[in-house]
């Protein structure tokens, strides 16, 4: 056809697919490709050995245990709460339902190093619990309580905020269905709405892991830099590289950057195999 | 199961979706609840189905009070407009559901589980997709599971909410004579809800007619359609040509429109007049064709009274060849309503 060579209506015009795509090529490269090649790259400069026995440190394992922990905590953590709060105000009139709603969001607007005093302010030395907690023989500032309860404060929103949309998209008639033929409010839970939302929720888990292992500002201010006992693996990078030993903290800043990819990669995958969703099958 | 609704009434916040609505139901009565969007149509359903509970009122099922009984102790089975079939089950499993949460020796075992299903499956000619899952079949298909699903139970009333009204005309046509063919294999009492007249006037064995929540009349298809309690029911029901004017001395006049108004009270009126209703009489009020539409049997002639008011007539296809030019027309039957 003649006209095959016509343009979609909505196409725009050669010149301008380059300079748009062009743009943000370069703007790709300059902020994200060249600083993450620059890690691999200063980690790399003395020869994998260097980098390798750099991350095999004991006090680097140590943080790398300790992201793992805290990881592991705040992430189940936030899993529930996340669930809860969404089928909550996604399935439910309650009042006070928009204030909750902006509470959830609150980790997104306060300063993670803000969130990090707060948490000193109430359990510290100084703190309101202070004296009871050590009376006790409590410890949560500079240690690793604090330093969990910083990263659930941080990730906090993460795995709401991917469910709310989500459930509130799907309605109600599922649950109103369910319930009419006699399913338990729990049950009707656990065999329509969360099955509905497994994707999203596994969505949200591996964003809300990613952030949670590389929480930086509250978990700095919780955690008193002890190395080999508070120390995550961001904390553990800045003290290498305030140390000037450059190899070994951009080795540790590549080994978190691994597992980011790792993360990117892993939802990617995701998206690819949720088959229903995509396609909008079921309506 | 006999179903009565009493004085019932329904707020959303302000705005009041029920207004003192009283309706009796018969066991194994098909009934349709009908009218425009915003009617309380819906809310009414929901009422009766305890997926809402009303603010006052009553609904008794069979003389006992389940005003606030919850959906599941009523053992309704409730059709939804969007199917609202399970996406992550079979059509099989989808079925099986209301008994699979049964516990107990309520719970009946795997094998008559998937009897039952089978049987659910013939019964709306969908045998063999079982393994299937929703997102596998057509729209109308989806209806079909949600309706066997909903009969699943055995339900003491099966309520359907719009349940035809994301299909096409034909599966419509189809879904309905279906829905009719169930009932009466089942004998289970059903109401459901529809906007569609031709639906509710074709299927049930008696309509309700809501209007700003309230019912403006409950009767058989012809009697609603025949003999409109109000003047909404009149113009909602059927097609009609609506006039609005001064009854005088049993006489109707609305501009050149002069209609028979007998046992009318004198004053001002609105009249309502079918358009199968108007007839060629030499003596009658004059009007002029400006087009015929011929739809299979019928003829559709779209005319014009002298004051630009457009009316129209529908009458059998032989007698078409009379509407031309001037004509004059007089009505077999009109309702006139005094306001």
């Amino acid at each position: 056809m003649a006209a095959a060579r016509a343009r979609h209506p909505t196409e725009d015009p050669v010149w301008a697919k380059v300079l748009i795509i062009g743009l943000m090529l370069v703007f790709l490269g300059l902020v994200l490709i060249l600083p993450l090649v620059a890690v691999f790259a200063e980690a790399l400069r003395k020869g994998l050995q260097p980098a390798l026995e750099a991350i095999g440190a004991a006090d680097a394992l140590a943080a790398i245990k300790l992201s793992l922990i805290t990881a592991a905590i705040a992430v189940p953590f936030n899993a529930v709460f996340g669930l809860c709060a969404s089928w909550a105000i996604a399935k439910h009139h309650f009042p006070g339902k928009a204030l909750l709603i902006t509470l959830i969001d609150l980790p997104f607007s306060v300063s993670p190093v803000v969130a990090g005093l707060m948490y000193v302010m109430v359990f510290g030395l100084q703190g309101w619990f202070g004296e009871r907690l050590i009376d006790h023989d409590i410890k949560i500032i500079f240690a690793t309580p604090g330093i969990i309860l910083a990263t659930i404060f941080v990730t906090f929103p993460f795995i709401a905020r991917e469910l709310i949309p989500l459930m509130q998209e799907q309605g109600v008639s599922e649950e109103e269905a369910a319930v009419s033929m006699g399913a338990s409010g729990l049950y009707t839970f656990w065999r329509v709405t969360a099955p509905n939302v497994r994707w999203g929720l596994l969505y949200g888990v591996l964003l809300c892991n990613a952030r949670a292992m590389g929480e930086f500002g509250a978990v700095s201010v919780v955690s008193g830099h002890i190395r080999g006992l508070t120390n995550t693996m961001p904390l553990h990078v800045e003290i290498l590289y305030n140390e000037y030993d450059f190899v070994a903290a951009f080795a540790v800043a590549a080994l978190l950057c691994l597992l980011a990819i790792l993360t990117l990669v892993l939802k990617g995958v995701l998206e690819i195999a949720q088959p229903d969703v995509k396609r909008g099958g079921g309506h | 199961m006999t179903i009565s609704i009493r004085s019932v009434e329904k707020k959303f916040g302000r705005y009041p979706a029920l207004n003192q609505v009283d309706l009796e139901i018969a066991d194994g009565e098909l009934v349709a609840l009908l009218g425009p969007s915003g009617s309380g149509k819906t809310t009414l359903l929901r009422t009766i189905a305890g997926l809402e509970f009303p603010d006052e009122g009553q609904v008794l099922f069979e003389n006992e009070d389940v005003t606030f009984a919850s959906a599941a102790a009523r053992r309704v089975g409730f059709v939804f407009q969007q199917y609202a079939l399970f996406k992550h089950m079979t059509v099989a499993k989808n079925i099986a559901f209301g008994l699979d949460v049964r516990k107990g020796k309520d719970k009946p075992n795997k094998a008559e589980i998937a009897r039952r299903v089978d049987e659910l499956l013939k019964l709306v000619e969908l045998d063999g997709l079982g393994k299937r899952y929703p997102s596998q079949l057509s729209g109308g298909q989806r209806q079909r599971v949600a309706l066997s699903r909903a009969l699943a139970v055995q339900p003491s009333v099966l309520l359907l909410d719009e349940p035809f009204g994301a299909l096409d005309a034909t599966v419509r046509k189809s879904l309905r004579k279906e829905l009719r063919r169930v009932h009466d294999a089942t004998g289970v009492t059903t109401i459901f809800v529809t906007h569609d007249q031709e639906e509710a006037l074709e299927l049930a064995d008696r309509v309700a007619i809501l209007n700003a929540g309230r019912i403006e009349q409950i009767g058989t298809p012809d009697e609603v359609h025949d003999h409109p309690a109000t003047p909404f029911v009149c113009g909602f029901v059927g097609e009609a040509n609506r006039f609005e004017g001064v009854v005088s001395g049993q006489r109707f006049t609305a501009g050149p429109v002069v209609l028979a108004a007998p046992n009318a009270p004198d004053g001002e009126a609105v009249a309502f007049v079918r358009p199968h209703d108007l007839v060629l009489d030499a003596a009658g009020f004059p009007a002029r064709v400006e087009r015929v539409v011929i739809q299979g049997p019928l003829a559709n002639i779209d005319a014009s009274l002298p004051d630009g008011r457009r009316i129209d007539i529908s009458v059998a296809r032989d007698e078409a060849v009379q509407f031309t030019g001037e004509i004059r027309l007089s009505a077999r039957r009109t309702h006139v309503f005094g306001v």
